[in-house]
């Protein structure tokens, strides 16, 4: 749940970061995605739209189309190059259960409309908290300082339909608190029964309802929902003196229907499990291994690896190592790479970005070869090229960026088996806890919360959590095998860039890199 | 202008307090057995520059309240940015609704009324620069654009720019609970930052950023000084390349001694401890670390940027001893871990007016002595940590793994610049292995640490 004042005050207080994006698995303490793969799309799918209910939603008159209208025109009244208005309606819950007790049980509506100005690549940027008239105007004459001089029209706007990704029936968001209460108890049993050694259980359940609105000075107007949910598990278990965690979380742009695929005993058992597994770890071994990575997570590497590198922004300013590389051999033959926005229920999936263009599958690296980045407007006029749909924002308070949706590795030839039997020695990685990258130089790191050791082809002890680093080209070079078991991971990961965090989605078949650092203890 | 901008907050001040204390009354009388409310308000800009061009000109003004009400022991949080009366009235009901929905929790409720701060000390702790407002748009992108060319200007092997950036704002909060506590707080903040890119082989880019930080204008640093260290933190990767796998000593920059102190401070919260996410938990008494080493939770510090005079639930706050000469003498406790524990509060709680829970003020590592070129002394073959990369951390276990990005030392000297290796030894561990620290304590973020020196590390590299 967002606090106001915290998260604005937090904004300018703190230097962001410069040029680190990071993922991160959103639960509280530590979290790792159910194995399992997500069907991508349900069977028995029920196209049913979620319902508008935002007060700038269609029939409602708080923002009619003439208000947007003299809002981008107010926007643009010093010249400029376009203007865009993003309303946001945001309607949350949140349930936390800490140990069997539910503790606090909260949601509530944030809402309000961010106004831009854009002069070839510089930014002009306001927002109001509310739908008045006067605060809009207010909004857009500040953002309209950006620009020098002269006045540009805007067209007239006109609704766009949408495409329908998110086929969810009933919102979470909308169940009663004592239903969302059951589906957690229901989790914690699962995995306390797993075993005496489990010793605490700590499970939370979020779910959102969101409208947009855009209104681009081009002309275009949508308005989109998008829902999202997600449950996080986390346990403890204890031996004798010895304590670890293990957990399981999962969502995505879904409704009740989730748990049909991925009951909440799943998660529970899966938590279990993990907590378990760690008990049993031992040192990793500290150098350069052999890694095969297992399919679904694994796509985390992806998305350190190469996707933030390749995001237009870093490579219009020249800052990415991947800048002036189209056309060019970065990985492997085996590898292609795909950013796909239009995976249905995904957690990083859109049916429009949030600058008002309807975002569509697109190819970054195909056969070893990079083909393209991930675009925004400005980068898309910077580069003259097609908009890939790429940018997205945190909330109304924030400007776009070019960023990630669904990243996934495609599926090679090789049999997940015999790729960890081709492995004398290494490290078989299962679940991660988040990674970072560097984008100017491309080193990335990853940190691994279930991973086994491989001796002479077989899956061994597994290892205490351990950190594996490398750079992305190189890394990327070094695959030699791909599996056939494509899976997408089961919706948990965050992403951050410039201070802010977008839902996504990875996935990955089971790959073989010949060499990778793994940051053991034991040398 | 200052004088306006003080008017000004004192009148926001008023209408804030009016608008928590009259919604405190409201929910109160709808049924709510206790209440905390957090009305807060603030403006803010931020610009960016690129290649002496304008990138960003961003204004925000931002308004909020955010309550934690509490029914037969049931517990609710919310927050709105709608203040109008009518808004608060159905967004009030709302959050009783909601509480009615929770769980009976019998800790829950806030402190007795006779623990929260009853006349608030007189102390200045300034937070709150008057002239923060002097910073207008003009004179952001000329400090932006100085220190931007002061760094293209260091060094010719700076290729790129990222650009530089400026963000200044004030804000105010009042924290009204159903105890009688109704308290204020005046903050305001500036930063100015720089990031370049120099070319390496192999299409490799090192990239050095540099910023600086305050509530007060006056001690921001100079936008050439930010300027100049960005390019030198650029140049001085160029070349690097992994060191050998082997067990070193390794010295952490202040930078990087931070995150270190980061983990610890995680591991110290009282919500991590009753929830056993700590592997300090059951180590209170005890050895945590070697006898060098105090670390302290300081609320009291003029200008620090995490000061605080009253914590999130209205209690007075104190300087705490949270690891004495190796000792670890408390946790920091708001007062439902407190209860949890069996312990009593240390007027930790954050925020207010929503899940409370513990958090640091200015927790730092106290200052050895000497400069930090002194850590390197003596070591043959080690390891210089300037910046670490990643999460590699478990609290349960302690067990820490982490990339890493610094300069071999040699022979007491730094050698080559390094990367894509990563370091790891177990906190527990490392912090009973620091056998030296620096001089070099600044306190320009909440958490800080002068550099120490681990005797040694596992270092997994090439």
């Amino acid at each position: 749940m967002r606090e106001a004042s915290d998260s604005f005050f937090a904004r300018f207080s703190r230097p962001r970061r410069a040029n680190v994006a990071t993922l991160r698995c959103v639960a509280t303490i530590v979290a790792m995605p159910n194995r399992k793969q997500v069907a991508a799309r349900p069977p028995n799918e029920r196209k049913a739209r979620p319902k508008f209910e935002a007060p700038f939603a269609a029939g409602q008159q708080e923002l009619s189309r003439e208000l947007m209208q003299s809002v981008l025109e107010r926007a643009l009244a010093h010249g400029a190059d376009f203007a865009d208005l993003y309303a946001e309606y945001r309607r949350s819950s949140a349930i936390s259960m800490e140990d069997g007790q539910i503790r606090t049980v909260s949601g509530g509506v944030d809402m309000g409309v961010g106004i831009r100005v854009v002069c070839g690549s510089a930014i002009g940027f306001s927002y109001a908290e509310n739908l008045e008239p006067r605060e809009l105007m207010r909004a857009a004459e500040n953002a309209s300082r950006i620009a020098k001089s002269g006045h540009r029209a805007t067209e007239a706007l006109r609704s766009r339909k949408v495409a329908d990704r998110y086929s969810v029936c009933d919102e979470v968001v909308d169940l009663a608190g004592e239903e969302q209460i059951a589906i957690l108890r229901r989790a914690d049993k699962a995995c306390r029964q797993v075993s005496s050694e489990i010793s605490r259980v700590d499970a939370s359940l979020v779910s959102v309802h969101k409208e947009i609105l855009i209104a681009t000075s081009d002309g275009v107007l949508i308005h989109d929902v998008q829902p999202m949910m997600r449950i996080s598990i986390s346990t403890v278990a204890t031996r004798g003196k010895r304590t670890e965690s293990g957990s399981s979380s999962g969502g995505g742009r879904q409704g009740l229907e989730y748990f049909t695929l991925h009951t909440p005993e799943e998660h529970g058992k899966e938590a279990a499990r993990v907590a378990l597994v760690n008990l049993e770890s031992q040192d990793a071994p500290a150098g350069v291994l052999p890694v095969v990575l297992a399919a679904g997570d694994s796509g985390i590497l992806l998305h350190e690896a190469v996707g933030h590198g390749l995001e237009a922004d870093f490579n219009r300013k020249r800052t990415s190592n991947y800048t002036d590389q189209i056309g060019n051999e970065v990985a492997s033959s085996l590898v292609t790479v795909i950013d796909d926005p239009a995976i249905a229920g995904s957690r990083g999936s859109i049916n429009v970005d949030d600058e008002g263009v309807q975002a569509q599958e697109h190819e970054l690296i195909v056969g070893g070869k990079l083909v393209g980045y991930l675009h925004d407007k400005i980068s898309a006029r910077h580069f003259k090229l097609k908009h890939s749909g790429s940018g997205r924002r945190e909330s109304f308070r924030d400007v776009p960026l070019p960023r990630m949706s669904n990243t996934y590795m495609r599926a090679g030839a090789s049999d997940p088996q015999e790729i960890i039997a081709s492995v004398d020695r290494g490290i078989y990685a299962v679940k991660y806890s988040g990674g970072q990258v560097n984008i100017s130089n491309g080193d990335f790191v990853f940190s691994l919360t279930e991973g086994y050791l491989i001796e002479n082809g077989k899956i061994g002890p597994p290892l205490k959590g351990v950190n594996l680093i490398g750079n992305g080209p190189s890394a990327l070079r070094c695959v030699s095998m791909v599996g056939t078991d494509f899976s997408l991971s089961d919706g948990m990961w965050t992403c951050g860039k410039d201070g802010q965090s977008v839902p996504v989605g990875v996935g990955m078949p089971t790959v073989k890199l010949d060499r990778l650092t793994v940051g053991g203890t034991k040398v | 202008m200052s004088a306006d901008l003080q008017k000004q907050a004192e009148r926001e001040r008023s209408r804030l307090e009016k608008v928590a204390t009259n919604a405190l009354a409201r929910v109160l009388e709808l049924g709510a057995d206790h209440a905390e409310i957090r009305c807060s308000s603030g403006e803010s800009l931020s610009i960016s520059v690129r290649e002496q061009k304008t990138e960003s000109i961003q204004e925000a003004r931002s308004s909020g309240l955010s309550i934690r009400a509490i029914m037969g022991d049931r517990v609710a949080t919310s927050s709105t940015n709608d203040l109008r009366p009518e808004a608060l009235e159905v967004f009030l009901q709302r959050v009783l609704e909601m509480a009615a929905i929770s769980e009976p929790d019998p800790i829950a409720a806030p402190p007795d009324p006779s623990e929260l701060a009853r006349r608030l000390s007189k102390r200045d702790l300034q937070t709150f620069d008057p002239m923060i407002g002097s910073l207008t748009v003009a004179r952001a992108l000329k400090l932006a654009k100085q220190a931007e060319a002061a760094a293209l200007r260091e060094d010719e092997r700076i290729t790129a720019s990222d650009g530089a950036g400026v963000g200044r704002g004030w804000g105010l909060s009042v924290l009204a609970t159903s105890g009688g506590f109704v308290g204020s707080t005046l903050a305001s903040n500036a930063s100015l930052g720089a990031h370049v890119i120099a070319d390496d082989v192999e299409g490799k880019k090192r990239n050095g950023h540099h910023s600086t930080r305050a509530r007060f204008l006056e001690d921001l640093d100079s936008p050439e000084e930010i300027g100049m260290e960005a390019a030198r933190r650029a140049v001085a990767q160029l070349g690097s390349k992994p060191m050998g796998t082997g067990i070193f000593p390794v010295v952490f920059d202040r930078l990087a001694a931070r995150g270190i102190l980061d983990l610890v401070a995680s591991c110290v919260m009282g919500g991590s401890v009753y929830r056993k996410r700590s592997y300090l938990a059951e180590r209170l008494g005890t050895a945590v670390a070697s006898p060098i080493v105090s670390i302290i939770d300081d609320p009291h510090r003029r200008r620090a940027p995490a000061s605080r005079l009253f914590d999130g639930e209205g209690r007075a706050t104190n300087r705490l001893d949270v690891v004495q000469e190796g000792t670890l003498r408390t946790f920091l406790l708001d007062t439902y871990s407190a209860r949890k524990l069996g312990l009593a509060p240390t007027a930790s709680a954050a925020g207010g007016g929503s899940i409370p829970h513990a958090s640091t003020s200015n927790f730092y590592l106290a200052a050895g002595k000497g400069p930090a070129r002194n850590l390197l002394r003596g070591i043959d073959r080690g390891l210089f940590v300037a910046r670490t990369m990643g999460f590699g951390f478990d609290p349960v276990s302690g067990n820490f793994s982490r990339g890493a990005q610094g300069f071999l030392i040699e022979k007491g000297k730094l050698g080559h610049p390094v990367s894509e290796i990563t370091i790891s030894r177990n906190l527990d561990e490392l912090l009973q292995d620091i056998d030296a620290i620096a001089s070099d304590l600044i306190f320009d973020g909440a958490t800080n640490s002068p550099s120490f020196r681990v005797r040694s590390m596992t270092i997994s590299g090439s």
